[in-house]
Order: structure tokens, then sequence, then C-alpha cells
């Protein structure tokens, strides 16, 4: 991570270049189902985040020589579109996609109960559309809803946001200027009953900032849970009042 | 009866003896552990709005046979599990070699889960009257989470549309139902178990399908 640049100011009369308060996460939307042929699906909106998720599954595994006899594997893709961010991304995995999948798998994996599905694949496909900064977070949200509404069986949700350091300043969620010429940045993952299930950190804390940051993340969390609670339940109460809408799909 | 949309993680009660389908027990509470309807009776169960069938013994399922082996048809059964079909549950006795001539690639067999172990390998059955070869009529396709509404409480819901119908009707677990009779009433058959896949969430759905019928059927005389 870069080096503080003092030529750089992060605040104006207290609040961020978004005209956000410290401890503030930037808009949200999330919607479930948008997907026909998925199984479970969700498209989200972090700031100027936009991350698509899909699940298929649970399903046969190919090839045959990853599955597992007494439960399910979860296998989860992280990629980001080649016009997600401003100049082109070459397209496929690298690095920080293959890590990124690792991670948020794991994330997601502690609450799946894997051994309803013995010798079966739960696949979880997470596209980014749009970057800006904070979309493994994106991601894992959009995924934990999607999971959901598959019908797989979690023992809780997960929700995802991070913490960073500008200018000496803790805030939540980072956009992409305050990720980019911050001090540091801290992506947390939890089940809403506070048990983290990831924590990566980009930069330098003192050990009081890094409780601070994580109680900040945490509250983040808290709040981003309401919202995927909100939709998930909205998703049926739509159903109920309104005619159903046919999805139509070209064959 | 009290009924709730709940997500995975909600706590649903502290009393773990409340404890039904769909829930899990953690700290003596009682949580869900999918997202769906909770129903609150003796028990708490959660009907999932969505997911994959998993077979269970003693099922009556529709399968498509896909594959045949030595001694074994393949058959999916909309699921992730494939269904295994032995010679000798055969209702006659035949060889290896005229498998096909009985049951061959694409048939659709009315069938019954017989066992599944551990590994989920599924054996299925054919050894009841009621069970076999498809032949005739249409089967028609829902998500197998919606087959107890299309069944009803005690059977209410498919014994009314069978008398008012005139259709025979056979419902797989897996969410494949067939159904045979003359060929308008097959096509109100089919709208009505739409109609009831799509509103198998609200409650009175029963008196409302009669309603329904009724309005069909007083619109073609």
């Amino acid at each position: 991570m870069e080096e503080c640049n003092d030529n750089i100011s992060f605040f104006k009369e207290g609040l961020r270049l978004d005209s956000r308060r410290p401890d503030e996460l930037r808009p949200i939307k999330i919607e479930a189902g948008v997907l026909a042929r998925a199984d479970g699906s969700c498209y989200i909106e972090m700031g100027g985040n936009k991350v698509i998720a899909a699940v298929y599954g649970p399903r046969e595994v190919h090839p045959r020589h990853l599955q597992e006899v007494t439960r399910a594997i979860v296998r989860y893709r992280y990629n980001m579109a080649s016009f997600s961010v401003e100049e082109r991304k070459r397209p496929g995995p690298d690095r920080r996609s293959h890590e990124i999948s690792k991670v948020s798998r794991e994330a997601l994996e502690p609450v799946i109960l894997t051994s309803y599905f013995p010798r079966s694949v739960i696949d979880v496909f997470v596209e980014v559309l749009q970057a800006d900064a904070g979309t493994r977070t994106a991601g894992i949200n959009a995924a934990s809803v999607a999971l959901a509404d598959a019908g797989i069986p979690m023992k809780s949700m997960i929700s995802a946001c991070a913490a960073g350091k500008v200018g000496d300043t803790l805030v939540l969620d980072p956009m992409k200027e305050e990720d980019n010429f911050g001090q540091a940045d801290m992506p947390v993952a939890m089940t809403p009953n506070g048990d983290i299930t990831l924590l990566q950190m980009d930069g330098r804390f003192t050990k009081d900032e890094f409780s601070q940051a994580l109680e900040m993340a945490m509250k983040g969390c808290r709040e981003i849970y309401e919202l995927q609670r909100k939709c998930l339940i909205g998703k049926y109460a739509q159903l109920e009042t309104e005619p159903f809408l046919e999805v139509q799909v070209c064959d | 009866m009290d009924r709730k949309v709940v997500i995975p993680g909600d706590l649903l009660s502290e009393d773990i003896k409340k404890s039904g389908e769909g829930t899990y027990v953690k700290n003596e509470k009682v949580y869900s552990l999918l997202y769906g309807l909770a129903n609150y009776r003796d028990k708490i169960n959660v009907i999932p709005l969505a997911g994959k069938y998993v077979p269970a013994p003693g099922d009556n399922v529709i399968g498509v046979v896909k594959d045949i082996t030595f001694s074994n048809w393949i058959v999916d059964i909309n699921s992730p599990y494939d269904g295994l079909l032995h010679i000798s549950e055969f209702p006659k006795r035949i060889e290896s070699d005229e498998m096909s001539n009985y049951l061959r690639i694409g048939s659709s067999i009315m069938t019954r889960v017989k066992d599944v172990d551990s590994t989920m390998k599924v054996e299925l059955t054919l050894s009841d009257r009621k069970l076999g070869l498809i032949k005739t009529g249409r089967i028609i396709e829902i998500s197998h989470t919606r087959v107890p509404r299309l069944i009803g409480k005690g059977g209410s819901m498919i014994s009314m549309l069978k008398k008012e119908l005139n259709c025979n009707i056979f419902v797989g677990q897996n969410g494949r139902s067939w159904i045979n009779g003359s060929s308008e009433d097959m096509d109100l058959a089919l709208k009505t178990v739409l109609l009831i896949e799509k509103e198998a969430h609200t409650n009175g759905l029963t008196d409302r399908i009669v309603e329904y019928l009724k309005k069909e059927k007083g619109a073609k005389s």
C-alpha cells in the first residue's frame, strides 16, 4: 500500500470526499433472484461496486475426482469483468482473483451445512461488473444472499465490510480514492452474532487502531445484515401482493 | 396457522423440544437453517422456498431413464443424485440383454425410492401395481418444495383435483407429476398445478383453487 500522500486531503469539514461521515457506509442496494437459470442469485450495489452472484447446486461434481464421499464441496469463483475498472483488466483468472476466491470460499463454508449433500458440489459464481474498492466484501454479501435464495441450509447469513485508515483517521467502507491512497484496508466477514470468518489486513494499524477498526467494520457488517434480511423477506412480500412476474427464457 | 418468513440464523424458539425440520439447535436455542416459511405448531418446521430434491426412502417419484448398464437402469429423478433401478426390481423376470426392450433411454417411469445409503446411492423399485412405465398422459414439473401444497393436508387438495378435473394424477415427491385424462381436462389440470405452484405460500389455497376451477369450467360451458 502506498504511503500517505500529504498533498491529498481526504476530509472536508469533517466529512469524506463523497460527503460521508467516517463511520458511514456507502448506499447499498440488494436484489435477490435476478437470474432465471441459476438456483439462487443476487445483485448488489455497494457505492460504485456492482456485483452479481449466482449459485448452482447442490449438483453432481465434475470432474469426478473432486467429489467427497461425506460432504458437498463448495466452489467459489470471483471474477472481474474486463470493463469493471478504468484501465481494461486482462480477462481471466489471475493471482489476485485466485486469492479472493479462496478467502471468500472460506468465509462462507463454515455456515453451509455441507454434510447434508454428500458427493455433490455447490458452485458460487461472483462477477464484478463495476469495481470501486471493496469488491470482495460486496461479493461475499451477494453470495450469502444467493445461497439463501437457492435454499441451501446455512447456520446463518454472512455479512462483510471493510474498514480502513486514511490521513490518520479510521474510516468505514473505503471507496476507491481512499483505498488507493490510504494507509490501511481491512476487510472483515462475519455472522450476525459476531463470529468472524474472514479477516484480512493490508497496510499498518497500531494495536488500538486495529481494535477500533475491527469494531467499526463489525458495526458495518451488522448494518449490511439488516439490508440482506430486508431484501430476502421483501422478495416474499412482493410475491404475496403483486401478481407473479413470469420469467421469459429464450430457448 | 401461524406462519412467518425467516432467513438462515433466525432465532425461532428457546425451547429445544420445538426443533423440527429445517432448524438446528445451538446453546439450547432453536434457529432456522433455511430461507423459507416457519410453521409454528407443536414443532417449528421451516419449509424452504427453493432447493433441490433429496431422495428419501418411500418417496414416490417420476424419473427418466438416462442410461442402461449391465444390470441397472440409471434414472434421472430431478435431484443431484441419480436413481438406480436394478433389473431384479422390475416386476417381471428379464435378462440383462433385453433390458432395453422394456425401459429404454428416455422412458419416463413412475417409481419409488426403496433405499438411500449414507453415500446417497439411491435404489429404486417398481414392485407395486401403481408404479411402472408411463405410456400416456402428460408430465409437469414444479419445484419439489411446492409438492406438499399440491397434495394438501391429508391429501385434501389432490383428491379434490382428481374429482373436479376428471383426471388421474400421480404426484412425485421430486416435483414431477403425471396427469392422465381427456385433452381439455389435462389442459386445465396443467394450468391449475402451475397456479398452485405460484401461490403455494399463501393461506386458504384449496378453497381458492375450488373457486378457480368453478370459474374456469363455467367459462367453458
